[in-house]
């Protein structure tokens, strides 16, 4: 995994990434010498099980995070704060209570001190089904409705990458199946390059290019899985036998992570050069 | 959807019917559920008129004389009668009250605020803050005329001492509730310190700062009617001395029924003042 070299040069490139966070009990190493790169107008999905760095790891592409070592490239540049180019969905919706559907999303721009591209807003509200309810409180709305705003939000001004923390974690299995169609369609209608942290081992098949699996505290990168189904895919692919067998591999991983850190690639076929 | 079906704002309710608009904070201080109804509404009026009716007639039946307990009815015609008399000293308190709270409220929100920002500065500070909460500033009254004499400074000073360290403690409880979510949503969009205070952390505080201020008033109000009763010829708490030590009950049941009906009103006042702008907290 860690010796291949894209030919073009990623969009976005994670070298070496440690984290430590200072603790009352002492240093917890959180990631561990992560490397990931990411090409442009690709789905990358990070898995692996709860506690391994998996928001760690995203907090610190964005910026968010300052790394104890290693680094982030942003199409050849470092990352060392937040970045323009950076859309954050966070773990939970995040919407600030308030302020109504408008305001949030108009609040990146209040901060940047930009105007607010209105047209591409609408349509993207649109899209998502949430024409109308500029004026409601993130209270009136579903626990969906606010998981789609956020997401309007963070494509509101147009991030050349979006970084998704378990963007439909609470969601329910219908409305997430939903969620990830929406987002394939976004994806379809205007690429954006997208990391994707999932504890759906299905969302992260259904949406991604490539699956990362990440290994228990401190979190490294496992196993690079390639999906190599075609775009737009339907709900179908779900149940093929080569998605239940992928499925059961990463799932493998996942949980038997003590025992061996470094799981070889899926036998699925391989259709992109892993890193 | 229609605009029709949109739920206006605040105006939600809960399952319970309840009103939902106003803040955990705020609820401490709202004694139990709205009022919804007109039943409600008559019930509680029947209350009052068993209750002030009760008491007008066992005080008759007992012929209670009115220097120990004057009847409902007396007090009311002292009210319409001396509130010419009354009304100037009325004036007085307010002046107090609005100068001291004014001031109190403004340094303590102000130090509340920047406190915050310095853990180690508010460790240092929060235990003299709780002194200030803790001591009745009415103590320093008698220190505080010798010093000002019978005007009005000793008292502005002694109401802004007892609703400032009020209104700080609340508000700094408001600041300090950092939910690094939201914190980290700013940032990441760049947001600046000083933007991350005023449209995120003053936002998130305002429903404490509501109920900081409504309890800072209360005691200023209380402060205010004692530091007059302690010195000084006018205000309200000097009625109260005054009709008292010439007997005068229903004057004085008078001033009481006044500052009651003070008390309620700043109440309602910041009541509503939360309800319409810190209504998110639910
Ligand atoms: N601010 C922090 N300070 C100290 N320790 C932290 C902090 N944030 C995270 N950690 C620790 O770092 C480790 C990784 O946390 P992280 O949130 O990145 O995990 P995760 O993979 O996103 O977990 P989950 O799937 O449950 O969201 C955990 O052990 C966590 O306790
Ligand atoms: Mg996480």
């Amino acid at each position: 995994m860690s010796a291949a070299a894209p030919s073009a040069q990623p969009k976005l490139r994670v070298k070496n990434a440690t984290k430590a966070y200072n603790t009352r009990s002492g240093e917890l190493v959180a990631i561990d010498r992560c490397s990931l790169d990411v090409k442009a107008g690709e789905i990358v999905s990070i898995v692996g099980p709860s506690g391994c760095g998996k928001t760690t790891l995203l907090w610190s592409m964005s910026g968010l995070h300052k790394l104890s070592s290693g680094e982030v490239l942003l199409d050849g540049k470092p990352v060392n704060g937040p970045n323009p180019e950076i859309g954050m969905v966070f773990q939970d919706a995040n919407l600030l209570p308030w302020r109504n559907l408008d305001a949030n999303i108009n609040f990146p721009f209040e901060i940047k001190g930009t105007k607010p591209d209105r047209a591409w807003i609408d349509d993207l509200l649109g899209r998502v089904g949430l024409s109308g309810f500029g004026g409601r409180f993130p209270r009136e709305l579903s626990g969906g409705m606010q998981q789609r705003a956020a997401l309007v939000r963070a494509l509101s001004f147009k991030p050349s990458v979006l970084l998704m923390d378990e963007p439909f974690g609470a969601l329910d299995a219908f409305t997430r199946e939903e969620m990830n169609q929406l987002v394939e369609e976004i994806w379809m209608a205007a690429p954006t390059t997208i990391v994707l942290i999932t504890h759906s081992i299905e969302e992260a098949i259904f949406l991604s290019d490539r699956i990362v699996v990440m290994s228990p505290r401190p979190g490294r990168v496992a196993a690079v899985h390639d999906v190599p189904f075609a775009r737009p895919r339907s709900l179908e692919i779900m149940s093929t036998r080569e998605v239940f067998d992928l499925t059961n591999v990463i799932k493998r991983e996942i949980v038997g992570e003590q025992k061996s850190r470094y799981v070889r690639s899926s036998d699925a076929p391989v259709a992109q050069s892993a890193v | 959807m229609s605009e029709t079906d949109a739920i206006p704002e605040f105006k939600r309710k809960d399952a319970a019917g309840s009103d939902v608009g106003i803040s955990g904070g705020m609820s401490a201080l709202a004694a139990g559920p709205g009022i919804r109804s007109l039943s409600e509404v008559l019930a509680i009026i029947a209350v009052a008129v068993v209750i002030i009716g009760g008491t007008e007639l066992l005080l008759n039946i007992f012929a209670v004389p009115h220097f120990v307990l004057p009847k409902p009815s007396q007090i009311a015609v002292a009210l319409v009668t001396d509130f010419p008399l009354i009304a100037p000293h009325l004036g007085h308190t307010l002046v107090e009250l609005f100068a001291g709270f004014g001031i109190g409220a403004v340094v303590g929100l102000i130090l509340a605020a920047v406190i915050t920002q310095f853990p180690f500065a508010e460790k240092i500070i929060t235990p003299y803050i709780l002194l200030l909460v803790t001591t009745p500033m009415l103590a320093l009254v008698p220190l505080l005329i010798l010093r000002f004499g019978f005007g009005y400074e000793p008292r502005i000073i002694a109401v802004a001492l007892a609703s400032g360290p009020m209104v700080m403690i609340n508000a700094a409880t408001g600041f300090r509730r950092v939910d690094s979510g939201k914190i980290a949503l700013a940032r990441s969009y760049g947001a600046s310190t000083l933007q991350i205070f005023w449209k995120v952390r003053a936002p998130m505080a305002l429903p404490m700062i509501f109920v900081g201020l409504m309890v800072g008033s209360i005691f200023g109000l209380l402060t205010a009617v004692g530091a007059e009763m302690v010195g000084g010829g006018f205000g309200l708490g000097n009625r109260l001395t005054s009709y008292s030590s010439m007997i005068q009950m229903p004057q004085f049941f008078a001033v009481v029924l006044i500052l009651s009906i003070l008390g309620i009103l700043i109440y309602v006042l910041f009541f509503l003042l939360g309800k319409k702008f810190a209504s998110w907290e639910a």
